[in-house]
């Protein structure tokens, strides 16, 4: 056998061995990254999707965040607008975790209808946006000759 | 200056659109006045930028809040450190960062090349030129930093706690100078391809602005890890983030690249391949900005969901497109030189590792872009995380690691058994030694054990590189050892600079597989109680806490907890943690609390402890983790900085042909060319 035919068929193994790995791994490690509207709907054509592992993307409602003390666990609602639920967490918060930002919560939808998050990403909203208009109404941005701000 | 600089970007514009404009008209019909009013063209681009550059910093400097991009990232009171580095942490500021840099590299290139690569340099300055174009248009219509906001006010909005870290004047930069430094091999490339000069002449100068770019991106990722692990406070430095993957695309492929590129020096074959790589790093460098500014992948590395995103996917397919026509309407002009002519040789292994090395960029690419790719075929957005990024790429990269000791070892063209032999019985054995014994100590993780067996051998391998040529510069000129040594280094930089990048790649995979023996702890104490708990190596620590303190400082409220940390019964130093307000010059808080990580960092683990909060008057709430070997990911980093350094210094040419001494320095042809003996 030329060893080019060898190497063409042992980076096919190569590639295969990959291939294989990528694939079992997405079926296995693979979640669902819904909007509450979505899970909401999934959950009504299907009551086993209680308990499945997934991601939720939305807003956290502001003034919904109640943290237990020493900030090792709380509990507050998300939201995309249309629908709204409650999120439990056990665990330190990332620092960029506040009112109205968006986040991403991994857990599963209790049947009591609290989701049960456990990790929460949040993204801060404010940190690179540009447009001055936005943030006027953020909390944290107090200007005194702001003519138009609203706070 | 402000308005100098505002006035600088619009000449820019217009230099970058003549360099486009006439180098193109006269690399077509070959008109010399139209070429070099290109070239300096560019060179003006480069001058007008820096001038853009330099008047943005001075806004920022002088906190001048009446342009938006000043009031929205920075406060009057911000260090002037951070009111610096806020250059590049904003949208349209990191955007002219970028220009700025392409300008310097593209003026570099031509200025350095424009003699050794005549022959390409028209075609090189309008591709440059047209990179740049499209940043700078990018700028002026998509994200300005001089547009202004209309009305001033008092104070800025401040800079995220997160970004006022020192890692913030190294990470991005570093980055940017890795992502960016792939346009010049692109356009070297693409002026290649268009005058079918594809001899191995052009690869010189693309090489060495890859391993520029291949520096810079090691050094930005490593300066990335080690932020989010001292920020973040979630006790680890790499999550597979979209972001972080977007970094690490063009730097797989980048290595891959320095690797095939001596199986085409020295064997001629590969060469579509090679063309293929250079110009899929630059398009990964563009993904990844993509990918960071449009939003369409959520990602902790928030920039705004902006339109920007998308004048970057259409650049892309841009060049998708014409590089991909280039490339097929070439490939007469790429046949290979030669044929492979055993499985056991070194353009094998090297071929392998190619393999694994676009093998693994493959997977994190398809593992990135799932979400995406799975709404548009499934309607339905399926994340993968972490796990699918570890199942695939560590059985991948250990194979990695075993090709990073044969690769260098074994003799091109067909090794034979007795090479075979002489090179890899004493590395092969310490790594099976080093494994055995971390199995008899105790060590039952499946992957860390190969993992070590792995590094051992690998360690072998080069350790024995540096005797074999040290002890051969000893003999024939008579240097004690230590000259022999620093010369051995000093006059083979590329070879031996690159042992060096791979004993940091080593010390980095050990790293790595130290993080399988994590330990986390939940602890909640009062002022004076002590908590005790063993860390993965058996020992016992105590950890006193020396109570709670509130105070001032700089620009920020600050509430501390101290511990005393003892083990074995012996004092091991104090660990602060902190949780601060950021004010503005006011006194109003500005963003939420953030969180200071305390650590206490030792070659064998680090103690890394995170304040969760703070109940009642003195208790504080920690979570205490044992993270061990992670300082071996800075060395590793460090290691293959220095290895990279040494690769790309500049080497006389008299040297390199010091009499007799490259053959009998290179034990790994010994073999080669002669009968195979197998």
């Amino acid at each position: 056998m030329k060893a080019r035919t060898k190497f063409l068929i042992g980076g096919a193994l190569v590639l295969a061995t990959s291939g294989y790995l990528m694939a079992t791994s997405i079926e296995e490690t693979g979640t669902y990254y819904l909007t509450p509207t979505e899970l909401a709907t999934r959950i009504q054509k299907d009551s086993s999707f209680y308990g499945t592992g997934v991601k939720v993307g939305a807003r956290v409602v502001p003034g919904s965040i109640v943290r237990a003390p020493g900030g090792r666990s709380m509990e507050f609602e998300v939201t995309d607008g249309a629908k709204t639920f409650p999120v439990s967490y056990h665990g330190i918060a990332p620092d960029t975790f506040t009112d109205g930002v968006d986040v991403v919560v991994e857990g599963r939808m209790d049947r009591n209808g609290t989701f049960a998050a456990t990790t929460v990403l949040a993204k801060c909203a404010s940190r690179y946006e540009n447009a001055p208009e936005k943030y006027q109404d953020t909390p944290g941005y107090k200007s005194a000759t702001n003519p138009t701000a609203t706070t | 200056m402000i308005l100098l600089g505002e006035l600088s970007l619009w000449v820019a514009l217009l230099m970058a659109a003549w360099a486009a404009t006439a180098g193109f008209a006269g690399a077509y019909t070959h008109r010399g006045e139209l070429i070099a009013s290109a070239q300096r063209a560019l060179y003006a681009m480069c001058g007008f930028v820096v001038l853009a550059a330099i008047g943005i910093w001075t806004a920022l400097l002088k906190s001048d809040f009446s342009l938006a991009f000043v009031a929205s990232y920075t406060s009057a009171n911000l260090p002037a450190i951070y009111k610096f580095t806020a250059f590049w942490g904003g949208q349209a500021g990191s955007l002219l960062f970028w220009v700025l840099i392409l300008s310097i590299y593209s003026a570099i290139a031509v200025f350095t090349g424009r003699r050794s690569n005549h022959a390409l340099m028209p075609w090189v300055v309008p591709t440059l030129a047209v990179i740049a174009l499209f940043f700078t248009l990018t700028i002026v219509f998509g994200a300005n930093p001089y547009e202004r906001l209309g009305w001033i006010p008092a104070d800025g909005r401040g800079m995220n706690p997160q970004l006022q870290n020192p890692g913030m004047a190294f990470h991005p930069p570093n980055l940017y100078l890795g992502y960016i430094a792939t346009s010049i091999p692109f356009a070297y490339a693409i002026a290649a391809l268009i005058t079918r000069r594809l001899d191995n002449e052009w690869l010189t100068s693309v090489r060495r602005w890859v391993l520029v770019s291949w520096f810079f991106n090691t050094v930005g990722i490593v300066a990335g890890m080690w932020w989010a692990y001292v920020e973040l406070g979630w006790g680890g430095y790499w999550a597979w983030d979209p972001v972080e993957n977007a970094s690490f695309l063009p730097w797989l492929v980048n290595t891959a690249f320095l690797h095939s590129i001596m199986v085409q020096e020295k064997r001629g074959m590969l060469r579509k391949w090679n063309v293929t790589l250079v110009v899929s790093a630059f398009l990964l460098s563009i993904l990844g900005t993509f990918i960071t500014r449009s939003g369409v992948i959520s990602s902790v590395h928030a920039f705004a969901q902006s339109s920007v995103g998308y004048w970057f996917l259409g650049f892309l397919l841009l060049s998708i497109g014409a590089a991909a026509w280039l490339v097929t309407t070439r490939l007469d002009d790429l046949r290979t030189q030669a044929e492979l002519e055993s499985m056991v040789s070194r353009e094998a292994s090297f071929l392998f590792n190619n393999l694994l090395l676009v093998g693994i960029a493959f997977s994190v690419l398809w593992g990135t872009l799932f979400p995406i790719l799975s709404e548009a075929v499934t309607k339905t957005k399926i994340t993968v995380g972490p796990p699918f990024f570890n199942q695939v790429n560590v059985p991948l990269g250990l194979a990695l690691l075993a090709l990073t000791g044969i690769g260098p070892l074994i003799a091109w063209r067909r090794a034979s058994v007795a090479n075979l032999k002489r090179q890899f019985t004493g590395p092969v054995v310490i790594g099976l030694v080093t494994g055995m014994l971390l199995v008899a100590l105790g060590m039952r993780d499946v992957y860390a054990v190969i993992a070590y067996t792995l590094a051992g051998f690998v360690l072998g391998t080069i350790a024995q590189e540096f005797y074999k040529g040290t002890r051969a510069r000893h003999r024939m000129y008579d240097e004690n050892y230590a000259m022999a040594f620093l010369r051995l280094v000093g006059r083979n930089r590329r070879r031996y600079g690159g042992y060096i990048v791979h004993v940091g790649v080593v010390v980095l995979f050990a790293a790595f597989a130290g993080l399988a023996f994590k330990e986390e702890f939940d602890v909640t104490l009062k002022g004076g109680e002590k908590y005790q708990a063993a860390d993965p190596y058996g020992n016992e620590w105590s950890f006193t806490s020396q109570g709670v303190s509130a105070y001032e400082q700089l620009n920020r409220q600050t509430t501390a907890v101290l511990l005393e940390a003892r083990r074995n019964g012996k004092p091991a130093g104090v660990i602060r943690t902190e949780k601060r307000q950021y004010v503005d010059s006011n006194g109003n808080p500005t963003f939420q609390p953030s969180t200071e990580v305390g650590i206490l960092s030792g070659l064998r683990q680090d103690v890394y402890v995170v304040l969760a909060g703070v109940t009642g008057e003195d208790t504080a709430e920690l979570r205490v983790t044992f993270n061990p070997l992670v300082w071996w990911v800075w060395y590793g980093g460090m290691i293959m900085a220095v290895g990279g350094l040494i690769v790309m210094w500049p080497q006389a040419e008299r040297r390199k042909k010091q009499a007799g001494y490259e053959a009998v320095l290179e034990p790994a042809t010994v073999g080669a060319g002669g009968p195979a003996e197998s």
